[in-house]
């Protein structure tokens, strides 16, 4: 069941939760929305559930949310076909686990209401699909919190819905609990192949775990696509940075040219450390500090230009060989960068610390050939 | 008795020993005088006391109309507590003080206010007079005036429990299809079952002893709208110690056995659940 939404806004007040956001969600895709709080991430995925509605629009076309092309936007929640799971699981405590799960089957009228036994068998069916089949008659308080988010997950999937939306789904839980969760859900998506939205303000969760992200900030889409997609062509100085860690220096400065003053992104993956290049244009900076503890080692640099910091990520063993020493100067490599003139973007080659191709501004976003030095 | 943490109040003892000091002086001492002094009666005039049917009538308005009022509050409280929890209105907070009002405002002055308005030529009253509905003077005023005095003791007592109740539990059920009555019935109700009873046993209990604010517009007709409290004053200024301890005696081990079976049903309710 594919989803689609229509300019949607939403104000609060003053307070404007959605500006004007349109997406499309593909059948059977697991979707993250991504974004910081305040981004307008739940409210979307309240709208698509039903639990909130968008401001009325003069335009008819306008604030629509479409089912598989049909029109549900004034389809009363427990009436679409969603299962919601929330950040606090809300189960019912007075009811057991069992109980819990058969409540969106004992709530259907008489005469399509399955019978006792038919309940007994699916709420069975859908403990065996959470793993929690010891547990069916313990009561809420008696499990652990990602217990409680199976249960809420079961309770959700009982009355086969066709659409399944998270909110936060593991905002609740420990560290080491939401990372076993994750793969969890990963594994329970390509079981059951419900076409899924989850929110989350964590990128790591976000790119580990959608096939599609939806990045969001400030009431928008920023960009919607794969994760390799939107990590390694961000469309915004925002995207670029929410999503994993990345250096920020003035381009247009120094040995950094570039035809206007931008602001040029690289990943510390992406930098790399020389010794003995005597190239005029090359990038120096010395070296600040070098952390050798970890998977991979990581070297703080200041540019011998500029004076800015930033972070490279060395291979150990290469960190090794470099043999670097705490104050001395050395030559960096970038191997692929971003650069974002005023809003505008452009992607760029950089060898030897020259930029090998012009921003272009306005092209649409196009990989890069840089991935070599 | 140890205890792991440090507490704020010095020594387990100590706290322990005021505490049992306190009730003891406040609450066990009188309540064992009024036994003590009921005891001075043979069985044979305690049972005169306690069974003429002048006294057997007031048993039935004060417990009947007791639990009608407590009863009543139940529906009324809850739906109180709902409004003020649940929506946002001007003078939102003056409602919510105005439930207080019944603990504050002495009983007689309640009492007489509400005798002048549910009186004959009240400004209630006066319309409910050609309907052939009397209100002062009938076991219907005691009702309103017991209604008043209990209003506060639910809509306290489940006030808070609907406060911690999270909207997200009604959200839940609807996206699961489940009707706003389903969601009553099966999701909120249940939550606030055990303060329901609470408040309802706290009514009941304090309807039971009322004094100041039924006398004024209950008429006091023997047999038909005297309370067992009213009764319990006449004796005292008859000078008839014994005779008024021991009704007080009965009224006491009336509504604590009352309170003791709703306990009961309570922990029942609990277990039910769980």
């Amino acid at each position: 069941m594919s989803i689609e939404v229509r300019n949607l806004s939403k104000h609060f007040g003053a307070y404007t939760a959605l500006g004007n956001v349109s997406l499309k969600v593909d059948t059977g895709r697991l979707t993250a929305l991504l974004g910081p709080s305040g981004s307008g991430k739940t409210t979307l995925l309240r709208i698509i559930a039903g639990l909130e509605y968008p401001d009325p629009s003069a335009d008819p076309e306008a604030g629509r949310v479409l089912f598989h092309g049909e029109d549900v936007s004034h389809v009363a929640a427990g009436k679409r076909g969603v299962g919601f799971v929330f950040q606090h699981y809300a189960l019912f405590k007075h009811m057991t686990v069992s109980d819990n799960i058969a409540f969106g089957l004992t709530v259907l009228p008489r005469a399509t209401r399955p019978s006792r036994e038919q309940i007994a068998a699916r709420v069975r069916e859908l403990l065996g699909l959470v793993q929690l089949d010891q547990l069916g008659g313990r009561l809420p308080d008696q499990l652990s919190g990602g217990q409680r988010q199976r249960v809420a997950l079961a309770r959700a999937l009982a009355v086969n819905p066709k659409v399944l939306l998270l909110d936060e789904p593991f905002g609740a839980l420990d560290a080491q609990v939401r990372k076993e969760m994750r793969s969890w859900l990963r594994r329970l998506h390509e079981q059951i192949h419900v076409t899924t939205v989850f929110v989350t303000h964590d990128q790591e969760e976000a790119l580990e775990l959608a096939d599609e992200v939806v990045v969001m900030n400030n009431a928008r889409i920023e960009q919607v696509g794969d994760p390799q997609e939107v990590y390694d062509r961000p469309v915004s100085p925002f995207v670029i940075e929410f999503l994993g860690n990345v250096n920020r220096l003035a381009a247009g400065t120094g040995k950094l040219r570039t035809p206007g003053e931008d602001v040029l992104y690289v990943r510390p993956h992406d930098v790399d450390i020389q010794r003995g290049t005597s190239d005029p244009h090359a990038l120096r900076a010395r070296v600040l500090h070098v952390f050798s503890a970890g998977s991979y080692g990581r070297v703080l640099l200041q540019r011998a230009d500029s004076g800015e910091q930033f972070e490279a990520e060395i291979a150990r063993d290469r960190l090794g060989d470099l043999e670097l020493k705490q104050g001395e100067e050395v030559n960096v490599v970038f191997r692929h960068v971003r650069l974002f003139p005023r809003g505008e973007f452009t992607e760029a080659d950089v060898r030897d610390g020259r930029l090998s191709e012009a921003p272009r501004p306005g092209a649409p976003p196009v990989h890069g050939a840089g991935e070599h030095i | 008795m140890t205890s792991r943490r440090r507490p704020v109040l010095p020594g387990f003892g100590l706290s322990l020993g005021f505490t049992m000091a306190y009730l003891g002086l406040v609450v066990l001492i009188p309540l064992a005088a009024v036994f003590i002094k009921a005891s001075g009666l043979t069985w044979h005039d305690f049972l005169a006391a306690v069974g003429s049917p002048r006294v057997l009538a007031s048993y039935r308005v004060t417990f009947g109309v007791s639990f009608l009022a407590a009863l009543f509050n139940v529906p009324f409280g809850v739906i109180l507590a709902w409004v003020l929890v649940r929506y946002e209105f001007p003078g939102r907070r003056l409602v919510d003080a105005l439930v207080d009002l019944p603990f504050a405002l002495p009983t007689a002055v309640a009492g007489i206010a509400l005798t002048a308005v549910y009186a004959k030529n009240g400004w209630i009253g006066r319309w409910l007079e050609p309907l052939g509905i009397q209100v002062a003077y009938t076991w219907l005023g005691i009702w309103v005036a017991l209604t008043f005095i209990g209003l506060p003791f639910v809509v306290r007592t489940v006030q808070p429990i609907l406060e911690e109740l999270e909207p997200e539990l009604e959200e839940a059920a609807s996206t699961l299809g489940a009707t706003r009555g389903q969601t009553f019935r099966r999701v909120i109700l249940p939550a606030l079952r055990p303060a329901i009873i609470t408040g309802f046993a706290l009514a009941f209990a304090r309807a039971v002893g009322e004094y100041g604010s039924v006398v004024f517009i209950a008429g006091n007709r023997p047999l038909h709208t005297e309370i067992t409290p009213l009764l319990i004053i006449t004796k005292l200024e008859q000078y008839d110690y014994r005779g008024a301890t021991a009704l007080a005696s009965v009224l006491l081990f009336g509504s604590f056995g009352l309170l003791f079976l709703i306990q009961l049903l309570q922990r029942r309710a609990r277990r039910a659940a769980g």
